[in-house]
């Protein structure tokens, strides 16, 4: 920020003052930096140690045992795809139906109560969701299972896209809503076909948001998906899951295994930006710009 | 046509007039679509009152058992039977908090350049490389620390905080690489994203008028951010900083994977430790006895009270200084 052409200066500013100035300008930028550094650091690792090891048969085949070569993660992906499909059926709805009746009905003091726990519901740490998800599902099919994984990551997902989808509902313009219902068009046709409508690119912006928060959650899957060696696609079954498989492999004492774990992480992070972009990419054309 | 009662719990009295064609089948569509969109709302609450219940109801017996003592006894010993959880709370605290030294200053000083300093161009920029950071998932910020930070800290820095600072008593001991400073550091960068946005979005919440004001009484521009911005937005900050305090206590795979994992209490941050994440990470799945299982699922309860009882505080402070106007879900 410039503070003014600096034209019509009546007094000096005392060298003190200056450089104390000075010296709040550059501390400030050197914070900047040292924060984006870890950042670039990780990227840039993980395009190091990760890309030599994807190839073909890491996405297509599933773990070897210690000590033989090769092997991949394909079921881990597989497995990802599956229970992240299971999240987007329970979170996508329930998310999607609050962000509405918040932006809708939601001035009051209810409203209120919801708005409040969803960001509530945003901190409670994961590995807690975890926990009563297995109390839950687990417990009650009396085995670990996608199905499990699925519930929790959807419970992950749904503060994060209620409060996004709130914002862009609200930031369509009221008239726009009137114009509808001037029509005689419903109010639920209004919301879903109109305001919905509308505001659609940014509320599946924050709902790629959420998806590729959960895409990457680990804890809560620990015992829920549990992970498998093999190719699963029971929903009802243990499940292997990409970010499972990288902290299983992290904390090996195999190098072989090590080497695997970066190529998941790559893997991992490659899926989640692509997600996030090309959904970026195929809402952002000729439509409302929400965001 | 004046509005009859609508059948659902959840309806907002509302002035619109429905149109008299096909009155019937409207409202009656309308109450369905308000009854399932109320229930979606109704679901997030349910979902924080069935956490809560399925880990009350879960740790039962270990609630029985040992009480409150629980949170003061340091001896966890699954074999015996017998489970106290002081040095999870303590390893979860101290990590925590020095997660917390650590980031909020980078946190505070970043969005202080970001809202204040930099030309516009570099704005957007800066705040997306943020944001980029916050969406990295934990167990690649454990990976990294586990293979890159954990031999750059045994190689380099305890080293030589073990020099110079060892007389303080923090950094001493075998420099491992793995333990508290790792797992400290670790959390610290996790947390700065969401610090740092609530930060920006706080002092942008300062009208500009505040600025020009004090810029025109002759200030400097450090002076007028620090009497004119940070006065202003510090209670947004304070709570930008306890949600991030909030993060840090529950964020599980990072920590988990760097601190060492065992149950001791050390007053050195070279020194392995263990938190209350990741205690449950570690054992929930091979917790055999349903004592062993019910002590940990306890853990997590302390762990959901806390970070509840944090964010809550957090929320109001946040709410309070940007006018109802709540933070922006960050990810």
């Amino acid at each position: 920020m410039s503070n003014g052409a600096g034209t019509l200066r009546v007094q000096r500013i005392s060298w003190s003052r200056r450089a104390i100035d000075n010296l709040v300008t550059t501390s400030a930028l050197g914070a900047s930096i040292l924060v984006i550094v870890p950042l670039v650091a990780i990227f840039g690792y993980l395009l190091m140690k990760g890309i030599g090891s994807i190839n073909w048969a890491f996405i297509t085949q599933t773990p070897k045992p210690v000590g033989e070569p090769g092997g991949g993660m394909g079921n881990a992906i597989v497995g990802s795809a599956i229970i992240l499909g299971l999240a987007s059926l329970v979170g996508i709805p329930l998310g999607i139906g609050s962000g509405i009746y918040l932006a809708e009905f939601g001035r009051n003091k209810f409203g209120n109560l919801v708005r409040f726990t969803c960001d509530v519901l945003n901190g409670v740490p994961s590995i807690v969701v975890g926990i009563a998800v297995y109390g839950l599902v687990v417990i009650t099919q009396k085995h670990f299972s996608a199905l499990a994984g699925g519930v929790a990551l959807g419970i992950m997902m749904i503060p994060t896209i209620a409060r996004s989808t709130e914002e862009m509902l609200l930031m369509v313009p009221r008239t726009i809503r009137e114009a509808a219902w001037g029509l005689g068009v419903p109010q639920w046709r209004t919301t879903l076909a109109v305001t919905l409508k509308t505001a659609s690119a940014g509320v599946i912006t924050g709902t790629m948001l959420a998806f590729a928060r959960a895409a990457g959650e680990t804890a809560p899957l620990l015992f829920t998906a549990f992970g498998n060696q093999f190719w699963n696609l029971n929903v009802n079954q243990p499940t292997a899951a990409l970010p499972l498989q990288v902290f299983v492999y992290a904390i090996s004492p195999f190098d072989e295994w090590h080497r695997q774990a970066w190529a998941g992480a790559l893997v991992l992070i490659i899926l989640i930006v692509v997600a996030v972009t090309a959904v970026r990419v195929v809402t952002s054309r000729g439509m409302y710009r929400a965001s | 046509m004046p509005e009859a009662p609508r059948a659902t719990v959840i309806s907002q009295s509302s002035k619109r007039v429905v149109p008299a064609r096909s009155a019937f089948a409207s409202r009656f569509a309308d109450g369905g679509f308000r009854l399932v969109i109320g229930l979606s709302a109704v679901s997030v609450l349910a979902i924080v009152v069935l956490i809560g219940w399925q880990l009350i109801a879960h740790s039962d017996l270990s609630l029985k058992q040992f009480g409150l003592k629980f949170f003061f006894s340091s001896n966890w010993d699954p074999v015996a039977g017998d489970f106290g959880a002081l040095p999870f709370v303590f390893g979860t605290l101290v990590s925590s908090i020095l997660a917390l030294v650590i980031a909020v200053p980078l946190s505070v000083a970043a969005a202080v350049f970001i809202t204040e300093m930099c030309p516009g161009w570099l704005r957007t920029p800066l705040s997306f490389l943020m944001e980029l950071l916050a969406a990295i998932p934990s167990v690649i910020y454990g990976l990294w620390a586990i293979f890159i930070l954990a031999p750059l800290l045994r190689k380099f820095v305890e080293p030589f905080l073990g020099k110079y600072f060892g007389w303080t008593g923090l950094f001493t001991g075998p420099a491992y690489g793995i333990g508290m400073l790792a797992a400290g550091i670790i959390l610290a960068i996790m947390i700065v994203p969401i610090v740092s946005s609530i930060t920006r979005e706080v002092m942008t919440a300062v009208p500009q008028q505040q600025r020009e004001a004090v810029l025109a009484l002759g200030a400097t521009r450090w002076e007028m951010i620090r009497t004119g911005v940070l006065r202003n937005a510090r209670t947004g900050i304070i709570g930008g900083v306890i949600l991030g305090l909030g993060r840090a206590l529950g964020e599980t795979m990072a920590v988990t994977m760097v601190i060492g994992n065992r149950p001791e209490i050390a007053k050195s941050l070279f020194a392995p430790g263990y938190t209350m994440a990741s205690v449950i990470a570690n054992e929930f799945s091979e917790a055999t006895d349903n004592l062993y299982l019910s002590a940990i699922i306890e853990i997590g309860l302390a762990l959901f009270i806390v970070t509840l009882i944090v964010n809550i505080i957090a929320q109001a402070l946040v709410w309070a200084s940007t006018r109802g106007m709540p933070a922006r879900a960050q990810a």
